[in-house]
């Protein structure tokens, strides 16, 4: 079964009388343990077509099965829970808890969205920050850790709830060409082992070598899909 | 839970000089409130203690007409022996009545046999008088509390007079047909002067009322009663009306009136405006509340869009993301109104040991001893909780239906 089955599906933004485009009949369909990255300029559909697939949005139009569910028929609550159920998320610019520690805030999705006993959640929680390096900094607060440190903690709480995909939109954009690298080679790492898809927008063409399927998005239609065996 | 109480409390520290200045204007709220009802408060009952345990008593009874005309101190309207006896038995079927004495109001002449003067008199059954006005030995200035063939005169008579104790006197009284009669008397006591405007009120034996009216019964202007708790009066006063009722005078009309002292006193009505200065300071503190509490959570919504954003994305459902956010002003809440209450306690404290007196009418150094009843307290900070609470509930259910992607994109 396919983790992502897109049909036909088009998103329009209407701006009082000017209606824009942003996807345009696509139709893709993502299957499991893969990396898959979308490139594109900027303005090209890339965080639209994230935020469809992270059930954070409804399609204008065409059908949009994320893990079999079909999202259109779900309400606002209903995507919350479905979020929490199989999804992770990576932004940009972090959205870490700031007033949380870096040991909290990867532990925040275990209390707050999916509950597990607390002797199993600190198993969980420190082996994921052990998987990102990020162990002998788990106490501090986010402020005193850098941007790529951050993203680690973040890519930490993505996966504390065992989601089935993990959208990360433009997760390197913040970081220099150094930090990118290691973030990406460690969540290339992490969809090995632990069998999460990591589905992820950028523009840079170089990061594009780290993952297995890279699509090619422009003024909202899909142009190009390539495949790659590392 | 716990968690969400932790993020709360974390982001009250985020903002600590924020948090703490709300806090600080919530205290200071409940601290107005409290002190003033404590002040206020103690000079209240100071006067009404003063009013009916030195005189009118907590209830007075007078037969139907009696107050409305009470300039005149009527004979004819009295209550006669037959009443009497029917409104005894239902006196002392009242639990909560603790003692009640009789009364005939009279108005007369003293003469030192230079000089006259017109005075009015309160003819009393001293050993039930002072249980019922406890504090009227407490006005004599001078001498002894009354016996039969004495009398207590006002300051100012016995000034004029330049009477001391021991002097005799004469009091003239008319009587209920009209004729006048007069009879010595023993100046035992001289007292503190007291209502209307003249001051001039002595009292004189119910015996020797008797014998100068010419009564061959007993007749009494008014029954006074005190009740063993104070705060039973209405209770009290809605049994009196009901059982008294039933008996009737000559029209098949109730015979009896009753009035509580509020009724008899001018002073509550300043009572009555004290009461409500307390409204208003506390109408006063809600607003502060609501106002400080929930500028500051709109503030902390706006701030945080993004971080609501992400953890809605998450998949936060909006119900905690709303207890998030009550927790906060509950907590602004909460403790602003610890603080207040501690600072209220310590103004309160300081007030105390420090000996303030106020005047007030014929009382020249009333001791303010403000008092907070723990129950006031709890009022008091239940309000305050309460309306932080509402004051937090139009922010907190913003956040809860932001929608992930817009609040994420907010800068
Ligand atoms: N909420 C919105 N309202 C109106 N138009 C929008 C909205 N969101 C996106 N768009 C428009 O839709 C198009 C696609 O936007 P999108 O954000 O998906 O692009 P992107 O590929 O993520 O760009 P970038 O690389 O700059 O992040 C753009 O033309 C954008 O202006
Ligand atoms: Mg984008």
């Amino acid at each position: 079964m396919s983790l992502i089955s897109c049909q036909g599906i088009s998103k329009i933004y209407k701006m009082g009388e000017v209606e824009i485009k942003a996807l345009n009949n696509v139709s893709v369909e993502i299957s499991k343990s893969q990396s898959i990255s979308f490139i594109g300029p900027s303005g090209s559909g890339k965080t639209t077509m994230l935020n469809l697939f992270g059930v954070l949005d409804k399609p204008t139009s065409g059908t949009l099965k994320v893990i079999g569910t079909d999202i259109s028929k779900l309400n606002y609550v209903e995507r919350a829970k479905f979020r929490g159920e199989h999804l992770g998320f990576i932004f940009q610019n972090f959205n870490l808890i700031p007033v949380l520690t870096v040991y909290e805030n990867v532990e925040y999705p275990l209390i707050m969205v999916k509950s597990i006993p607390p002797k199993e959640r600190k198993e969980k929680v420190l082996s994921l920050l052990d998987a990102v390096g990020m162990l002998d900094q788990k106490d501090k607060l986010i402020n005193q850790i850098s941007g790529g440190q951050k993203q680690r903690v973040a890519i930490a709480r993505s996966l504390t709830t065992d989601p089935k995909i993990v959208l990360a939109d433009e997760p390197t954009a913040n970081l220099d060409h150094e930090s990118a690298y290691k973030v990406m080679s460690l969540m290339k790492r992490l969809s090995r082992e632990i069998g999460t898809t990591f589905i992820f927008s950028t523009h840079d063409p170089k990061i594009v070598k780290e993952v297995d399927i890279t699509y090619t998005i422009e003024d909202g239609v899909l142009v190009n899909r390539e495949e790659r065996n590392n | 839970m716990n968690n969400i109480i932790k993020i709360a409390f974390r982001n009250l520290y985020r903002q600590k000089r924020r948090s703490f200045l709300t806090m600080g204007i919530v205290a200071f709220g409940v601290l107005a409130v409290l002190l003033f009802s404590a002040t206020a408060g103690s000079f209240k009952n100071f006067m009404i203690s003063e009013i009916t345990d030195s005189m009118l008593g907590h209830i007075q009874i007078h037969a139907k007409g009696y107050v409305s005309s009470l300039d005149n101190l009527p004979l004819d309207k009295t209550i006669k022996a037959k009443q009497i006896k029917e409104m005894e038995k239902i006196l002392d079927e009242i639990p909560e009545i603790e003692s009640y004495t009789y009364r005939i109001l009279l108005g007369g002449m003293v003469s030192n046999y230079l000089e006259s003067t017109s005075a009015k008199f309160s003819a009393i059954i001293p050993a039930k008088e002072t249980k019922v006005a406890p504090l009227l030995e407490e006005r004599l200035l001078k001498g002894e509390f009354l016996k039969k063939g004495e009398i207590l005169l006002p300051e100012m008579i016995t000034k004029g007079f330049d009477s001391k104790i021991g002097d005799d006197i004469v009091l003239v009284a008319t009587n209920a047909d009209g004729s006048v009669n007069g009879q010595p008397l023993k100046i035992s006591g001289i007292m503190e002067s007291v209502v209307g405007p003249t001051g001039k009120y002595g009292y004189i034996h119910f015996d020797d009322a008797k014998s100068i009216l010419r009564m061959n019964e007993t007749e009494i202007s008014e029954v006074a009663i005190r009740l063993k708790n104070f705060n039973d009066l209405e209770k009290v006063n809605s049994i009196l009306n009901e059982k008294l009722a039933a008996i009737k005078n000559k029209k098949d009309q109730p015979f009896f009136e009753i009035h509580t002292w509020e009724k008899l006193s001018p002073f509550y009505n300043i009572a009555k405006m004290i009461d409500m200065m307390s409204m208003f300071i506390k109408i006063i503190l809600i607003g502060i509340v609501l106002v400080s509490i929930m500028n500051v959570m709109i503030m902390a919504v706006y701030e945080r869009t993004k971080e609501i954003g992400a953890i809605s994305a998450m998949g936060t459902l909006p119900s905690k993301i709303r207890l998030m956010f009550l927790f906060e002003g509950l907590f602004l809440g909460v403790f602003g109104s610890v603080i207040g209450v501690v600072a209220s306690l310590i103004a309160i404290f300081i007030v105390n040991i420090s000996n303030i007196t106020v005047a007030f009418g014929r009382n020249s150094n009333i001791l303010l001893q403000p008092e907070v009843s723990f129950s006031q307290i709890v009022m008091t900070a239940l309000i305050v909780i309460l309306v932080a609470i509402v004051a937090v509930l139009e922010p907190a259910f913003k956040a809860s239906k932001l929608e992930p992607i817009e609040a994420l994109r907010q800068n």
